[in-house]
């Protein structure tokens, strides 16, 4: 039974983190035992292993040609597996998903969540410490599919990667954590909001297909409303391009895979029309690379903007839980 | 400690327009077995979430020893052990693991929480089966489990709803020596419960809750003698003049009510035992007793009787 609380608060005492290092460590030891866990790294280990071991078998070919040959394996892809890339944007989600859908509300049915409450902790370590383990376990699979990345790399290439490579590469694995901490987020607020796991898991799976596939659909479809093309000049087609990416970019999945591009492909310059058409053909990058620190800062927005969606939605998941009512 | 446990004043919880808990006002001293009875949905539940500070009362003021649950709810939590409705464990996670991470919950030091983990399951009864997972447990030892939890946090008052509930009279029974057994050792209990016969065996003194008021407050035999008038039932069976023998009966010093109940039984209501001399008043009436029998005041009937009073004062 939940119901609004009038909040009216007052100073607390104590500290608000007080016993949140005893949520966390509960939280990943169940994580890690889990068989749900189980099924999603062997998952997450096999596509790796299988779409690396095919860009790896492709890129033999290239060896001392290619600067970037290490980021290469994410990229390239051969049939008939799609690159490595492409499974992680769906991937991500499903892991963070699977790991907090039911978190909430699953101590709710077990009658678990008065006794835990009961106890001299603060809402917040509980809140927070859920989403903390489930950052630490994703960081853990995404490190260790990392390692097994460049473990292949080295050992099907025969060359060491370069230390801009391992700079890249490390960054872009920071941000696909980032990218995890936002579909975490959002299985936590719907944790909290339903009652029931089966609608949590199914509404975030529903965001998560909404924004994968509709929303790239939608934000042209408004951009050719919002700016409509009367002459067909190339300026209103830039200028509608220019707004279907600022509506796209809504989407965690946008900011995501613009900070993918960046990372790992050193010479893109620009987003959108213009930087995809000037250089992509045939995944064959023209122009030259640019140096990190130009790349980091294209894509700071999109990183920030991740890091900001986390954010959102867990204070509104610690709002609604605050308000909550635990009577079981 | 000196001062009352728990103490409210005009305590009050609403849900937009219904009144779940009105104007409470409920003290309870250290040591004591407190009961808080009353039908479902008349805010026993809600009475507790507000001392714990679980939730926020809409006006009056709560203080738990001393403390303020609101503002002060750590130092609350810490020293009351909570055991709700229906508890529930992690299943697959053995008794022991459950203990420690609430141990850990608690900032117990390890060596010390272990200690206490032990001392605790040993206490309840569990020791054997301490390292299988709870989902394999009975009702009875989930709820044992419940008390073993609390008192690893060694606390000076332990608030239980509805413990015996779901529980074979074996387990109740059983479940009602453990409380006293936390009274022998000086652990203030606030029980809420509908089952009042088991309440009536344990509780020092009792709160009758209807419709989020505390109507009746008091000893079981207090509250007895104030709703069913005479207190003590004394039911006697004797041959002899019947007439006589009723008079006798009705003279009694202290006795509210006497009447015979069929030729050869006789129920005698007092504010006291009134065993020895009804007796007395059977032989002198020329009279021969065959059997005496007391009924003590049992909250069923107060129970029962004050409900139709109110159901009565509303029809009419
Ligand atoms: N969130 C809520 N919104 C509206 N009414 C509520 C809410 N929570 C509880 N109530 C009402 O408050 C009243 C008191 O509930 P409470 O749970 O305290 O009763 P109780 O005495 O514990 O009953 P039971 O024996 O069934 O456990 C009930 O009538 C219930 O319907
Ligand atoms: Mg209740």
């Amino acid at each position: 039974m939940a119901a609004r609380v009038e909040p009216g608060r007052i100073s607390r005492e104590g500290s608000p983190w007080t016993g949140l290092w005893a949520v966390v460590a509960k939280e990943m030891a169940d994580y890690l035992t889990g068989i749900r866990m189980l099924i999603l790294e062997m998952l997450a280990v096999l596509t790796a292993a299988g779409t690396v071991f095919m860009a790896a078998e492709s890129l033999r070919t290239t060896v001392g040609q290619d600067r970037f040959l290490f980021l290469r394996l994410f990229t390239v892809q051969r049939d008939p597996l799609p690159a490595f890339i492409g499974f992680l944007a769906f991937l991500v989600p499903l892991i963070a998903i699977a790991l907090t859908f039911d978190t909430v509300n699953g101590e709710f049915n077990r009658r678990t969540l008065s006794r835990v409450l009961a106890q001299p902790i603060y809402r917040d370590a509980l809140l927070f410490g859920k989403f903390l383990a489930g950052l630490f376990t994703l960081t853990l699979v995404l490190t260790a599919i990392w390692l097994l990345v460049f473990g292949m790399g080295l050992a099907r290439l025969g060359v060491p990667p370069g230390g801009e490579e391992v700079a890249r590469s490390l960054l872009f694995l920071l941000a696909t954590i980032f990218y995890g901490g936002v579909w975490l987020a959002l299985a936590l607020l719907f944790s909290v909001r339903f009652r029931q796991p089966a609608t949590a898991a199914l509404a975030s799976i529903a965001v998560w297909l909404f924004f994968t596939v509709f929303w790239g659909i939608i934000a042209q479809g408004l951009a050719q409303i919002l700016v409509p093309l009367r002459y067909g000049l190339v300026q209103e087609v830039l200028a509608q391009d220019q707004v279907a990416q600022a509506l796209a970019r809504l989407s965690p999945i946008t900011l995501y895979s613009e900070v993918m591009m960046a990372l790992l492909y050193p010479s893109l310059r620009a987003f959108g029309l213009v930087g995809v058409l000037l250089q992509f053909q045939e995944g064959v990058i023209v122009g030259a690379p640019l140096p990190l620190s130009q790349s980091l800062l294209l894509v700071w927005p999109q990183l920030t903007g991740l890091i900001a969606a986390t954010v959102l939605l867990f204070a509104i998941s610690y709002i609604l839980f605050q308000r909550q009512e635990i009577r079981a | 400690m000196d001062g009352p446990v728990i103490q409210t004043q005009e305590l009050t919880k609403r849900y937009g327009d219904f009144v779940a808990v009105d104007r409470l006002n409920l003290v309870v001293e250290p040591g004591e077995v407190f009961g808080l009875l009353g039908p479902n949905g008349s805010g026993k539940t809600t009475t507790i979430l507000m001392l714990l500070g679980l939730t926020e009362p809409t006006s009056g003021t709560v203080r738990v020893m001393g403390l303020d649950p609101a503002r002060q709810p750590l130092s609350v939590k810490s020293r009351v052990g909570y055991i709700p409705d229906q508890v529930g464990f992690y299943d697959d996670l053995t008794a022991r693991e459950n203990l420690i991470y609430i141990a850990k919950l608690n900032g117990i030091p390890r060596e010390e929480a272990y200690r206490r983990i032990d001392e605790a399951l040993e206490q309840m009864g569990l020791k054997e089966v301490a390292d299988r997972p709870v989902g394999t447990y009975s009702r009875g030892m989930r709820q044992r489990l419940g008390v073993a939890e609390v008192l690893i946090k060694r606390p000076s008052l332990i608030i239980m709803d509805e413990p015996t509930l779901g529980l074979d009279p074996e387990a109740a029974r059983e479940f009602l020596n453990t409380i006293r057994d936390l009274k022998a050792q000086g652990i203030t209990v606030l029980v809420a419960s509908h089952l009042l016969h088991q309440v009536q065996a344990v509780c020092d003194r009792v709160g009758l809750f209807h419709r989020g008021r505390m109507v009746l407050e008091g000893t079981v035999e207090a509250l007895a003698r104030q709703v069913l008038g005479g207190g003590y039932r004394v039911y006697v069976e004797a041959v002899g003049p019947q007439a006589a023998i009723l008079e006798a009966l009705r003279r009694l010093p202290d006795a509210t009510k006497a009447e015979a109940m069929g030729s050869e039984r006789y129920m005698v209501e007092g504010r006291r035992d009134l065993r020895g001399e009804a007796a007395r008043a059977v032989v002198e009436a020329g009279g021969s007793l065959r059997a005496l029998q007391l009924e003590e005041p049992s909250l069923d009937d107060v129970y029962a009787r004050y409900f139709q009073e109110v159901e009565h004062g509303r029809e009419g």
